[in-house]
């Protein structure tokens, strides 16, 4: 027998370890409830639904904010849904941006189903096929420790694929109102001026 | 001379100070999409679908920046759940240019059934969608979703008509694309 495989949120937790400034966007299920566990922040954005577009949501935010590192994590089954975003993001090449998927190999919030990434697919080989610069692998500590290097000072665009197991950990629920979550992110980042700025 | 519809549609979004353009072409956005990729203050995102646009578009706000998303009409098929489930949920703004297909004068009839549901869909799906119908409308069609999109945070879709864009006619020997 294998070594257990990595926990989801210790892994996380690993990952953002050297979060100062870094702007966090979640998709929805397990990543969303897994970032919020690790404390709240208003400069995390949990999705709560539109799957598939979580990847490119970090793009745009890290097209906005080149100054600052823009960290998406998401699942697999997340991921699966939104893989020819890995080609635009590898294209669009943002420096500031890194993209982790937790693969529990698993549709977690809906029954446990297998995913793909259970089976023949595996995302960082996809990653990197698409034209991302840096695509890991994480299965034990070592290569955690080695992602959250790049994440943290790695030119990006970084993919990683973390595998994790399929327990999801004490149940943790962040703010579901998208309009507050919305505002008080662009709050955080912009001011009260800069997030009440209109067209006129 | 009259300012062609794209002339007008990059002048206005340039004085709206977007600088995210997300685009799927399409034959009848060359020239726009063209004018935003030589633009130094726009930075232009070749998605691989529409509906990778919406997400874009909810970073780009979330990070203090305005965008715009270009496409085929067809291209309202693919936005449906992301434009439902985060620009609406959230409430985020989204300005929507597309250039139609599927309408007037289509000699294709695979294009015809997304051609026609398409103003249904944005409608149904709480968007506010201005016709462009003659190059002339299309400078305030332009400014006034800007401003429904910028200043009162809906989301915003101009379709810009095959009377304005022309319909490509399939004729024998034909070979445009």
């Amino acid at each position: 027998m294998a070594e257990k495989r990595l926990h989801r949120r210790a892994a996380l937790k690993t990952l953002l370890a050297g979060r100062s400034d870094w702007l966090i966007v979640s998709g929805l299920g397990s990543p969303s409830w897994d970032l919020f566990s690790l404390g709240d922040r208003p400069d995390n954005f949990y999705l709560w639904g539109g799957m598939g577009a979580a990847a490119v949501t970090g793009l745009g935010l890290a097209l906005a904010q080149p100054k600052r590192r823009v960290v998406v994590v998401t699942g697999d089954g997340e991921m699966l849904m939104g893989m020819g975003s890995l080609a635009t993001i590898a294209l669009a090449r943002p420096a500031n941006l890194a993209v982790v998927v937790l693969d529990n190999e698993l549709y977690g919030e809906t029954g446990q189903q297998k995913t793909h990434t259970g089976g023949p697919t595996q995302l960082a080989a996809v990653a990197r096929a698409a034209g991302f610069p840096t695509a890991m692998d994480a299965v034990t500590e070592a290569d955690l420790a080695a992602l959250a290097a790049a994440i943290a000072t790695g030119a990006g665009p970084v993919f990683g694929n973390v595998k994790v197991q399929a327990d999801p950990g004490p149940t943790a629920y962040p703010p579901r109102d998208g309009q507050y979550l919305k505002t008080r992110f662009r709050v955080a980042l912009l001011g009260e001026a800069g997030a009440q700025k209109v067209y006129q | 001379m009259v300012e062609t519809w794209h002339a007008a549609a990059f002048r206005r979004l340039k004085a709206a100070d977007i600088t995210v353009v997300g685009y799927v072409p399409d034959a009848g956005l060359k020239n726009l999409i063209a004018d935003c990729q030589a633009d130094n203050g726009m930075r232009t995102v070749a998605l691989t679908t529409e509906e990778e646009g919406v997400g874009l578009a909810a970073g780009a706000w979330l990070g203090g920046a305005r965008s715009a998303l270009l496409m085929q009409s067809s291209g309202v098929g693919n936005i449906v759940n992301t434009l439902a489930s985060i620009t609406q949920a959230c409430r985020f703004p989204l300005l929507v240019i597309a250039t139609m297909r599927g309408d007037w004068g289509e000699t294709n009839p695979w294009q015809v059934p997304m051609g026609q549901a398409v103003e249904p869909i944005l409608k149904t799906l709480g968007a506010i969608v201005y016709r462009v119908t003659d190059a002339a409308q299309a400078d305030g069609a332009i400014e006034a979703a800007l401003r429904m999109a910028y200043a009162s945070g809906e989301v915003a879709a101009v379709l810009i008509d095959q009377r304005v864009v022309g319909s490509k006619v399939f004729a024998g020997g034909d070979a445009r694309g």
